[in-house]
């Protein structure tokens, strides 16, 4: 460094010192981008097993009506949508900072000028960019090969109310990385989130599911996620604002425990 | 000294039951290279954790460029490599190393941070691909990158093979050559000599020892001894050139730096012993003579 740094800056001089914030962001999400394309566990997962999942459950209805005269292909199309952008978030985060604890990842990182901020900032949009282009992946093999035709309008606003309902989903996958080691992760997420998917109606129509279930089910995150993706397509049970209140009442809940794992986490390791 | 970059105040830093700092003061000045010597567990780890804001210190007070240690403008002029962190195996070596270079303002050229660590060949191998040594080399490579004024290196030679050690080095050469700030640990005295030009001797949590190599060595033993005594009184080792003297029953422990005197002066006063053995002091034995607990009664 030269000797003209040397000594106390100038406040103006200061604010020059450190990277700019829009650089770092983008960097970071290319990164993040990167290394999770490179992850089957991720890449694979996500993309992937929705379009066999809707293979199994959702194909074999396509051209059918349902009792209220909907397209039922469209309303299954919908509901696996809904499963996969849910998975990229509840997996991405669940497992995710799960491996990134193990490996020490984070102890290095929060040594680095990185603000944690941006770190959390680029994982969100990079589960986002992965959330959309699963549901486009979907979409468009429910096309090709179910014959499945969505106008645009109804795929952008399935999409746009999936992304911006998965908040609580969000908070459940940091939840879940924070607490869980990244052996017991990969676990914890699928015994949450299937049954979780299962009796929302995800994978069925609810009135097919048990009884207790369709008892329980209008309690759940998912459900409630569901109904706003549901609505989108005129399969919805329940008014958007009451989908909209159900996943923000889940949202500051999920996010707190988040928060309150992150906290004793770093009070353990960096206290 | 100038204005400190680095300074711990009165630290004192406490685990559960365990208190790992008790109370260390410690003015790093610009373009000091300074090892921080002691065995495992002497609370050098966590020092460089408090300097860094990577721990916070129960009591006592640390800053970094006379910042709080966890500031984005402190940290934003500091490379650090250290103790079990890990990165990203699925980015290659020059990919990780940009992603490092985009957190600082004017980061060295990607080439430049690969070259001083000597992974020229490895650039575009995949991190979890990489040796121990390579590894190491890389967290090197991470740790100067930003091209930062102060780097802190925890261990930095543990993994790296005869070769990596050399080329460190010789990095490490050019740095303090370029007035770069340099604070590593070590348990190795001979490594602390070759890099650093002030050595701070750790040990159970306090410095018993701030001096440059030269005076460090000099109150370092360099032989141990032992033997056991027949019939002798106490007063048989009394005025020997001795650092540190244990006596348990018959047998006599000694730390010196000179046991050929040692051996001549007991033999001119008569004293008959046996089972003589003279071995090289390790660090363990030099730490007994600086903290001089060997001479206290156990």
């Amino acid at each position: 460094m030269s000797a003209v740094s040397a000594g106390a800056p100038a406040p103006a001089a200061a604010a020059v010192m450190v990277a700019p914030l829009p650089r770092v962001l983008l960097t970071q999400v290319r990164s993040e981008l990167l290394m999770r394309w490179r992850l089957p566990t991720f890449s694979a997962t996500n993309l992937l097993l929705p379009v066999v999942l809707f293979s199994f459950f959702g194909l074999p209805f396509a051209g059918r009506t349902t009792s209220r005269g909907l397209d039922l292909g469209v309303v299954l199309l919908t509901s696996f949508s809904a499963y996969a952008v849910g998975q990229v978030m509840v997996y991405g985060f669940g497992i995710g900072v799960a491996i990134e604890r193990g490996q020490r990842i984070d102890v290095l990182m929060r040594a680095t000028p990185l603000p944690p901020g941006v770190y959390l900032a680029a994982k969100v949009i990079v589960a986002m960019l992965f959330a959309l282009l699963a549901v486009l992946v979907l979409f468009t093999y429910a096309g090709v090969v179910g014959g499945i035709r969505v106008p645009p309008a109804t795929w952008v606003s399935v999409t746009a109310r999936l992304l911006a309902g998965s908040v609580p989903l969000i908070g459940l996958g940091f939840a879940i990385g924070y607490v869980a080691g990244p052996n017991a992760a990969p676990a914890v997420v699928n015994l949450v989130y299937l049954p979780l998917a299962f009796a929302s109606g995800l994978f069925m129509p609810p009135e097919q599911l048990p009884a207790f279930v369709q008892r329980v089910a209008p309690y759940l995150p998912t459900y409630h996620y569901a109904q706003l993706a549901w609505s989108a397509v005129g399969a919805g049970r329940e008014p958007v604002a009451t989908s909209l209140a159900w996943l923000a009442g889940y949202a500051a809940l999920l996010l707190w425990a988040a928060v309150r794992a992150y906290r004793r986490e770093a009070e353990r390791k960096f206290g | 000294m100038s204005t400190p970059l680095v300074e711990l105040e009165g630290v004192r830093k406490r685990y559960g039951a365990v208190e790992a700092l008790r109370g260390v003061d410690l003015r790093i000045g610009r373009g000091e290279v300074v090892a921080m010597l002691g065995p495992n567990g002497a609370g050098k780890t966590t020092s460089i954790s408090v300097m860094l804001g990577l721990r916070r210190p129960t009591s006592g007070r640390a800053r970094l460029f006379g910042l709080d240690p966890g500031d984005r403008r402190a940290r934003s002029r500091t490379g650090v490599m250290l103790q079990e962190s890990g990165v990203p195996g699925t980015l290659t070596v020059r990919e990780l190393i940009d992603l490092f270079r985009a957190y600082y303002p004017r980061p060295l050229p990607a080439g430049r941070a690969i070259a001083l660590a000597g992974l020229e060949d490895k650039a575009g191998a995949r991190v979890a691909q990489l040796s121990g040594g390579q590894r190491q080399r890389l967290y090197f490579a991470l740790a100067i990158c930003g091209d930062p004024e102060v780097l802190f290196l925890d261990e930095p030679t543990v993994g790296m093979d005869v070769e990596a050690r050399q080329a460190f080095l010789v990095s490490m050469r050019e740095l303090a050559a370029a007035e770069r700030t340099i604070v590593l640990t070590t348990h190795y005295l001979e490594e602390a000599d070759a890099l650093a030009r002030r050595i701070v001797v750790v040990d159970h949590g306090v410095v018993i020892a701030d001096a440059p190599p030269a005076d460090i060595k000099a109150r370092m033993p360099s032989k141990r001894m032992r033997f056991r005594l027949s019939g002798a009184g106490a007063a048989a080792l009394e005025g020997l050139p001795v650092t540190a003297v244990e006596r348990t029953g018959d047998r006599v422990r000694l730390l010196s730096a000179e046991p050929e005197t040692v051996l001549r002066e007991l033999f001119r006063r008569g004293v008959a012993l046996s089972d003589l053995e003279v071995a090289g002091a390790d660090l363990e034995d030099a730490f007994l003579a600086l903290t001089a607990r060997a001479s206290e009664p156990s």
